[in-house]
């Protein structure tokens, strides 16, 4: 992370001391599992979330719900003025040039399907070529394989090293005159590695391809700017960054989203309607159809708010600290293998052990409070390439402290006791 | 009996030493099993003569509660009639996943699995054998733990 490098070790201790007090504003940090401490290392599955967000969504509820973008009352107006307001706060989130180019989802998955949909099934045909990469989450293949079936199309994939980093060298001699998209995730969910993902929409672009960035493990632990990296598309949810779920944005450059056709008919999204003929709203409300969940993307803008107060960059410097101490830690048990152990990555580490299966070191680490994913971490793809049926899998936050690596890497050394009598 | 106790005392023991473990030479009746959430996968063989379960074999991937599951399977159906496995199955059912309130005692060391309840994201786990044998016995090519959220559904329903 280039982030890190920047930072003087002054600056770095002070954001490491700070962030250890933070934990105070995460209410459920403070409960117990099996009757210990909870030690929360699912991040890269969902994040939790801090009273600040939690009293914005009930301040909202109590004093300002009414629908959006209907009625000439005061709730209404209310709620409006603060659902836009939060779109503002993605927009310089990303640094995008626009805030029209920022289209709330339900999430991630959302987004991408829209991406499918709206962009896909207009500027794909038969026989046009699809670029993924091996280390995709499966949001990100199977909308593609959905579309690829219905035009005949074909998907390629972008393969890795054993070190979980993407063959870029591969990937750009996977271009031809039918390549028409590329789907990239900026940070690969199951391993953590950090794709050059700059360079690689520089190559797609001098093919004149656009590519779509699932950022949804990105957008929680680094500075994303959108027009420094040039995606044409970037997809992230708002619960893997400390807000609800159920909301999440798709950022869009503003001529590619007026080219596409609108993926949900419904209220909101429309200019006028009769039943000879309907015309669609501008951008962004032409890919918000219905009611949407207002409260949620209010939310959402408090946990921005929230996240840039403590500043990206600490975020990315002290999360870097615990990714080095707890691979340190983890590399040095034997029996336990990280899977992926790759340099530019974020705080996830996903690891095997000798003769024992994820889903008992899960059961076993629960016992002890600690909280893993356990499972293929819908990254098939990724899974077969490292000839695993699954993995164990500690995420990090920046409310995680290194004594909880150090209760997760007794936590291991207790499985393994367990294993070994 | 604690998690770790019962890991410890039994699911490992079968863990570390499965019983019929392997393949059969040329079984009457095959199924394969598989959990799609974790990637669990078992084969099992039997061979049936006369309604009755001659021999019994398994093998695959898969964690400690399944593969203990899977050993204590089929030394407890090996030699039981079709009707007697079945009603087993069923019975290990109703321990397990229906939760019902009764004595198993007459299920014998297959009891111990009863903590597993306590796991509601390992049930299947245990399960999947016992949903695999049903499979094969009934000349079924598979089955995974998936169908089981589905028979809950329908045995809710009916209720």
């Amino acid at each position: 992370m280039e982030t890190v490098n920047v930072l003087t070790p002054a600056v770095r201790q002070t954001a490491i001391s700070g962030m250890e007090r933070l934990r105070a504003d995460f209410p459920i940090l403070g409960i117990r599992v099996e009757d210990k401490p909870l030690v929360y290392l699912d991040n890269a599955a969902s994040s939790q979330m801090p009273q600040i967000v939690i009293d914005r969504l009930v301040r909202y509820q109590k004093t300002q719900h009414a629908n959006i973008h209907r009625a000439v009352h005061h709730l209404s107006g209310i709620a409006t003025q603060e659902y836009e307001a939060a779109r503002r706060k993605l927009q310089c989130f990303i640094s995008a040039r626009e805030e029209r180019e920022v289209i709330f989802t339900s999430g991630t998955t959302d987004s991408i399907n829209l991406v499918m949909h709206g962009y896909g099934r207009k500027f794909i045909q038969e026989g046009d070529e699809i670029i993924l990469t091996a280390l995709e989450h499966h949001s990100n293949i199977v909308p593609w394989q959905m579309l690829a079936e219905e035009k005949g199309a074909r998907i390629r994939v972008v393969p890795i090293n054993d070190a979980g980093e993407l063959l870029v060298e591969e990937y750009e001699k996977l271009f031809n005159s039918r390549t028409r998209f590329v789907g990239l995730s900026h940070v690969s969910n199951a391993l953590g590695s950090i794709n050059p993902i700059k360079r690689m929409i520089a190559t797609a672009h001098q093919h004149g391809v656009p590519v779509l960035v699932d950022g949804a493990q990105a957008a929680p632990h680094l500075k994303i700017d959108v027009r420094d990296l040039d995606c044409d598309f970037y997809a992230f949810s708002a619960h893997k960054m400390c807000g609800p779920t159920g909301i999440g944005i798709l950022y869009g450059k503003a001529h590619l989203l007026e080219s596409m056709q609108p993926f949900k008919g419904g209220g909101d999204m429309i200019t006028s309607v009769s039943f000879e003929k309907t015309t669609y709203n501008e951008i962004p409300y032409k890919f918000e159809a219905g009611t949407p969940p207002i409260a949620a993307a209010i939310g959402f803008g408090a946990a921005i708010d929230y996240l840039e107060q403590i500043g990206l960059d600490a975020i990315a410097a002290y999360e870097h600290e615990l990714l080095v101490y707890a691979s340190e830690q983890i590399r040095a048990l034997p029996g336990v293998r990280i899977v992926g152990d790759c340099q530019n990555k974020v705080a996830v580490i996903s690891f095997v052990m000798d003769g024992i299966h994820p889903h008992d070191v899960g059961t076993l680490l629960n016992q002890d409070g600690i909280a893993v994913r356990t499972g293929h971490h819908c990254a098939q793809p990724i899974m077969q390439r490292f000839n695993v049926a699954a993995t164990s899998r500690a995420s990090f936050s920046f409310y995680n402290t290194k004594k909880e690596i150090d209760t997760l890497v007794e936590g291991i050394r207790s499985v393994q006791k367990v294993f070994a009598q | 009996m604690s998690l770790k106790s019962i890991y410890q005392e039994v699911i490992l023991d079968h863990n570390r030493k499965p019983r019929n473990y392997g393949a059969l030479r040329s079984p009457s009746h095959h199924a394969t099993g598989h959990n799609p959430l974790c990637g669990d996968r078992i084969d099992l063989d039997i061979n049936m003569h006369d309604g009755r379960i001659d021999e019994i074999a398994f093998r695959g991937e898969s964690c400690a509660i399944c593969k203990a599951s899977s050993s204590m399977m089929t030394n407890a159906v090996k030699g039981k009639s079709f009707q007697e496995a079945e009603e087993l199955i069923r019975e290990f059912r109703e321990m397990l996943v229906d939760g019902i309130e009764k004595d198993f005692d007459h299920l014998g060391r297959l009891k111990v699995l009863a903590g597993v309840r306590d796991l509601p994201t390992r049930i299947k786990c245990a399960i999947l054998p016992w949903h695999t044998l049903h499979a094969a016995m009934n000349s079924v090519a598979g089955a995974t733990t998936e169908a089981d959220d589905h028979e809950d559904q329908l045995v809710a329903n009916n209720h």
